[in-house]
């Protein structure tokens, strides 16, 4: 399950007055089983790449290639496409539409073609991921509220059992504690399934926490691709792009300016606190 | 494939007519509607597609573009055109089946189709250099006679300017929508009538949905602003006739003498 892409290019209004050139020349590849961090300020193009990778937009030129196969070929199926690869768009909540919340998470198996108690099964797995239990069945999407809502769109997708999750900003707006579950959920999903994640984020602190590989967008090109660690070494040029490194990232730069022996690779809080403590045991036994 | 509909969607370039009053342009429609009916000779067509393809050269709207708009009518041109060509008497051409065609039909139905192409592609001049918001503050203030004989012009006019700004936005929105349902597994283009009505459900329920929770935002909005109607309220940028307003008028003036004329001469 490898996605190819070579040169995509995508241009919105071609041939209008104001043509916007969203991705230039991307190439990438995303191997099985991986959790990508893509990252880029406001309008740099990462939605216009993601809805590349399940078919939704052709690019202007370029090629994508799914398991070897072109996407662009006559034969290639574009159903089988979407429903190993699943997409959260940004603020999902506004694709509901059902009477109820379970009747919405299972429209996507449904048009897979399942079996009634396939459907089902997947249905409350999904719901259950996201933390919404049997009480919420029943009600009607539009009366939840807005974190909610969001769970029950990402269950919409969780719900077609994807091999490839990308997920566009998913936890815009929700408090800290829903924002951990729903990540949390993701993670879990990506370690017993080998679920390849894609997630866009804004949160340098949730990249660096969840993310094996990150990808840094800006104007459309991909300007960063490697580990966090390989990453977060470009903050200076991060934050000429309006990005950032992680706030310990910071701290611990600060650190060793002031004589600190400490590795300035630190991108989460738990390696920062296990790097400072070691600095600390060791120099009272010293 | 929506984003093909051009009518109510700016071309924003800065060219001269871009830069004309609104009035300017909607009295400039008017007339060159009113020149294509008062005519019927080839000249006087010629003249009036002269005239267009001058005002679109000048406007730096790709011809494309607007030729693009005309696909919206396609289906009422074919219909059109061959209600006149059969059901006209007069000499006869060919017969399908018991439709005859007539020579007088199939003339009718040129000058009408020509007529009607013309018009749509003025039109499309109009609202392709025209913002939504000018061109209702051209209407209001050209209406505003109404007023006396108790027209809400401002509210009607507000209405359209509202109505004019959420049609890109919904367009854009059914975009999202359909992509998100479709990302879902669902099939927008396959299957029969029934079916295809049905699929229509996951697309259509969500953009009503959105498009009350964006009526209500707006006229929140709207009244947290203070805003309570016509009465009294000023504008940011009020309407003025500019000097390339009156070359347009005179332009406007001499095209139609001559369009009147053309038609007396034979
Ligand atoms: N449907 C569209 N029509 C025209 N232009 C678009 C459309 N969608 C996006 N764009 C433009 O393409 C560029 C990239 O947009 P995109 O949505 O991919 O950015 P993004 O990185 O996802 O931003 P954000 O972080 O705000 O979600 C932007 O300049 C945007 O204005
Ligand atoms: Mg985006």
């Amino acid at each position: 399950m490898s996605i190819k892409l070579e040169h995509i290019n995508y241009i919105y209004g071609e041939g209008s007055a104001s043509p916007i050139h969203a991705t230039n020349d991307v190439s990438l590849e995303i191997k099985d089983g991986e959790f990508i961090g893509l990252m880029g300020h406001t309008g740099s193009g990462k939605s216009t790449l993601i809805q590349h990778l399940n078919g939704l937009i052709r690019p202007t030129s370029g090629n994508i290639y799914y398991n070897g196969k072109n996407t662009s070929d006559e034969d290639f199926s574009m159903k089988e496409l979407r429903s190993k690869v699943g997409l959260v768009f940004q603020y999902p909540e506004h694709q509901l539409f059902e009477v109820t919340v379970f009747d919405d998470v299972c429209f996507g198996p449904k048009n897979l073609g399942l079996e009634k108690k396939e459907i089902e099964e997947r249905a409350k797995h999904a719901l259950q991921l996201v933390g919404l239990d049997e009480s919420y069945y029943e009600r009607s999407p539009f009366e939840l509220s807005g974190g909610q809502k969001r769970r029950v769109a990402i269950a919409g997708v969780l719900a077609m059992d994807p091999e490839i999750l990308i997920l566009d900003e998913p936890t815009a707006g929700l408090d800290p504690k829903g924002r951990d579950e729903i990540l949390d959920a993701i993670k879990l999903l990506h370690k017993e399934k080998n679920i390849t994640i894609i997630l866009v984020s804004h949160s340098m602190e949730d990249i660096a926490k969840y993310a094996q590989r990150i990808i840094v967008m800006d104007k459309g090109k991909v300007k960063f691709d490697g580990t966090p660690k390989e990453v977060f070494r470009h903050y200076k040029e991060l934050e000429q792009i309006g990005l950032a490194a992680p706030q310990v990232t910071y701290i611990v730069h600060q650190l060793k300016e002031k004589g600190w022996n400490i590795s300035t690779d630190i991108t989460t809080v738990e390696e920062a606190k296990r790097e400072i403590l070691t600095i600390w045991k060791n120099r009272k036994n010293s | 494939m929506i984003r093909d509909i051009t009518i109510g969607q700016y071309y924003a370039v800065d060219s001269p007519i871009h830069k004309l009053d609104p009035r300017t342009k909607l009295a400039g429609t008017m007339i060159y509607i009113i020149s294509l009916f008062l005519t019927k000779g080839i000249i006087g067509y010629c003249i009036g597609a002269f005239f267009l393809l001058f005002i679109i050269r000048m406007s730096k709207v790709p011809l494309k573009y607007i030729v693009r708009g005309l696909k919206a009518i396609v289906i009422l041109l074919l219909i059109s055109v061959s209600f006149n060509i059969f059901l006209t008497p007069g000499e006869e051409i060919f017969q399908i089946w018991k439709l005859k065609a007539t020579k007088e039909g199939l003339i009718i139905a040129v000058y009408m189709a020509v007529r009607l192409i013309f018009l749509i592609m003025g039109s499309s001049v109009m609202t392709l250099t025209t913002t939504p918001n000018d061109l209702t503050d051209g209407l209001e203030k050209s209406l505003g006679f109404l007023k006396k004989i108790k027209v809400p012009v401002h509210e009607i006019a507000m209405m359209m300017s509202i109505a004019l700004r959420f049609i890109p936005i919904l367009i854009e929105e059914t975009d999202k929508i359909m992509k998100a349902q479709m990302a879902r597994g669902a099939d927008f283009e396959t299957g029969g009538i029934i079916k295809k009505a049905k699929s229509m459900i996951p697309l259509l329920v969500p953009l009503f949905v959105s498009a009350f929770r964006r009526a209500t935002d707006l006229a929140m909005a709207m009244e947290a602003r203070c805003y309570r109607g016509g009465e009294g309220r000023t504008k940011m940028k009020p309407l003025k006739y500019k000097q390339r307003d009156y070359v347009a008028y005179t332009t406007l003036f001499v095209y139609f003498i001559i369009m009147i004329g053309v038609k007396y001469i034979k």
